[in-house]
């Protein structure tokens, strides 16, 4: 019996999907875990890897589950705060950073004045300096300034990151015909109309990403609070977790939720955006 | 009303006047908030780690002037060392299992005629958007004693492993590499996956008409095809394995047990944040700084001979 090209090919996917599967599951196991952890009381963690066994539909104690884990951290230990930190600081870094990073990209990318072949090494050089070389002195420069423990000392020194600048001026060379530009300035239209009515729309995906590439390295970020922050009550997610884990280690239904608390938000995002973030990320950074 | 003609001569006129008059300052303020932050937060900081480098400081604030004494020191300290042999052997297993793993998963989304692409990107790409912070946290959960993940399940399989054993304490760059293996496995595949896509469908047409295996097809076709992203990820790899911290100072809750989880950028840390010496840890993040400066020329000189040959 002999298969045709086309059964062969076919054939020859299934390997392909077993392997991508038993991959996925893999990567799909930790989460799954701390989902299941999350809403089961102490007991039921010490006793079962994932759902608790009984004799519910499926065999699994559905009755067991719990939310007692998530009323303690925003009852008693007050995550709610935490996560309001992570929200404002991670919202407003991305608005701002998208925001300034774009009008420079736009000025870099499509006007043509003295110094701009000076500003864009100056990008470029900004782009391989390593952050753990700054540590040091920009403590002490936000010491000087007197922006420790304050929210303006995490923003203020992210609000033009120079990969950003880089990205939206690559992004606007090729998509931001300067005809356009010329034309509605002919028209009499100011140079902000411009930027905000022709030129943000027709790089919206890039835009996408880049709010999402912001908001997420604000909402990952540890040190940076770390470092800035002392009163607890300004943490963000990051630093207030990490804290909650030292105080109640062994508690492992409350550090599971409030990790769960800490990922869902940035997953739920993602999901949302997931299309333009993809697409912002590669043509990025693999065309350079 | 006036003829058309009489109304484009002045309008055009007008036109190339505007033109030129228009973005001189324009470009300035839009470059404004760049300017601003590139001086006061990189420039200025850059300027004074160099002078930090020098000193001995307790604090923001009581400084002492010490020359070289702190790269000297430095050079001289085995818990530095320690450091840098660490995080070389996490590079390491960044380089040679996290990108094989990434390739390996591009080669396979890529295959044509298959279904589903789009949803097992999603699943592989996911856990790059979860913070190192809390990477360390699941995994320091995943790995604990008699709660945690890998010792319920083996000690489910096999009666006679030890649900106690501490995970943590004896395999720690293991632990490390497979956390980041879990975290960036997909986030690379992304890069590779788009380099493949680039690859030209007539020349692995043609390559397979003259009767080239898939080894040889993947060796001779697609290999120098996606190099250029290949050096890229390997680069950015070694680099951001070069600046760890977050991963191992959350998963081992410090340097681990004997030191075996302390990374360059812990120690900088550890001695500008911790025994509050800003002055060594910019020296520290001096060094580091050439490291990884030295490691981004490497690349370039790599790039340059494979163009040349």
């Amino acid at each position: 019996m002999s298969l045709s090209h086309a059964q062969r090919q076919k054939l020859l996917l299934i390997p392909i999907y077993i392997a991508l599967t038993v991959a996925g599951i893999f990567t799909l196991i930790p989460f799954a875990w701390l989902v299941c952890a999350a809403f089961k009381t102490n007991a039921d963690i010490f006793t079962s890897n994932f759902l608790p066994l009984g004799d519910g539909f499926l065999g699994v104690a559905w009755g067991r589950l719990t939310l007692v884990n998530f009323v303690r951290l925003f009852k008693e230990l007050g995550i709610g705060v935490a996560l309001t930190n992570s929200i404002f600081l991670s919202a407003t870094s991305a608005l701002l950073a998208t925001f300034c990073c774009s009008l420079a990209g736009y000025a870099l990318a499509k006007f043509r004045f003295a110094g701009r072949g000076l500003v864009t090494s100056l990008v470029l050089a900004a782009l391989v300096v390593p952050g753990s070389l700054l540590m040091a002195p920009g403590y002490k420069l936000l010491y000087d300034l007197g922006l420790l423990n304050s929210f303006a000392g995490l923003i203020l020194p992210g609000l033009t990151p120079a990969f950003g600048v880089f990205l939206f001026r690559q992004a606007m060379v090729n998509a931001v015909p300067a005809t356009l530009i010329e034309s509605a300035r002919i028209d009499g239209a100011g140079e902000f109309r411009i930027f905000f009515t022709i030129v943000l729309p027709l790089v919206r995906p890039m835009i996408g990403a880049y709010l999402m590439i912001t908001f997420l390295g604000t909402w990952n970020n540890f040190i940076g609070p770390q470092i800035v922050l002392q009163d607890p009550d300004s943490f963000p997610l990051s630093v207030a977790i990490n804290q909650l884990r030292g105080l109640y280690g062994t508690d492992y239904g409350l550090i599971m939720s409030g990790t769960m608390v800490s990922i869902a938000p940035v997953l739920a995002l993602f999901l949302l955006l997931q299309k333009e973030f993809i697409a912002g990320l590669t043509s990025g950074a693999v065309k350079g | 009303m006036s003829a058309p003609a009489a109304r484009s001569a002045p309008a055009s006129a007008a036109v190339v006047r505007r033109y030129r008059a228009e973005p001189v300052w324009v470009p300035w303020v839009f470059l404004a908030p760049f300017l601003l932050t590139f001086g006061v937060f990189l420039v200025w900081p850059l300027i004074q780690s160099v002078v930090m480098a020098c000193q001995q400081t307790f604090g923001p604030k009581s400084t002492a002037w010490v020359g070289l004494a702190n790269f000297s020191f430095l050079l001289q300290d085995p818990l530095f060392w320690k450091a840098v042999s660490n995080t070389a052997l996490f590079a390491a297993g960044s380089v040679f299992l996290q990108l094989p793993v990434s390739l390996g998963l591009a080669l396979l989304l890529n295959r044509p005629g298959l279904r589903g692409r789009t949803v097992f990107r999603l699943v592989f790409f996911a856990p790059s958007l979860v913070g190192l912070v809390f990477v360390g946290l699941l995994f320091s959960l995943i790995f604990a004693p008699r709660t945690g993940l890998v010792n319920s399940v083996l000690h489910d399989f096999f009666p006679a492993f030890d649900p106690e054993f501490p995970w943590l304490q004896i395999y720690v760059m293991p632990a490390l590499i497979l956390a980041a293996l879990w975290l960036y496995a997909g986030f690379n595949m992304v890069y590779f996956l788009a380099a493949l896509q680039g690859v030209p469908e007539e020349l692995m047409e043609a390559a397979a008409l003259d009767g080239a295996g898939p080894w040889h097809r993947f060796r001779h076709v697609v290999l120098p095809e996606i190099l250029p992203v290949g050096t890229f990820v390997v680069l950015m790899s070694l680099l951001g394995s070069l600046q760890l911290f977050e991963l191992p100072y959350i998963l081992l809750i410090g340097a681990g047990p004997d030191n075996r989880g302390l990374t360059i950028v812990m120690y900088l840390y550890d001695n500008g944040f911790v025994t509050g010496d800003l002055g060594y840890a910019s020296a520290v993040g001096w060094v580091l700084a050439l490291l990884m400066g030295s490691f981004a020329l490497g690349q370039r000189w790599l790039n340059k001979r494979q163009e040349e040959s």
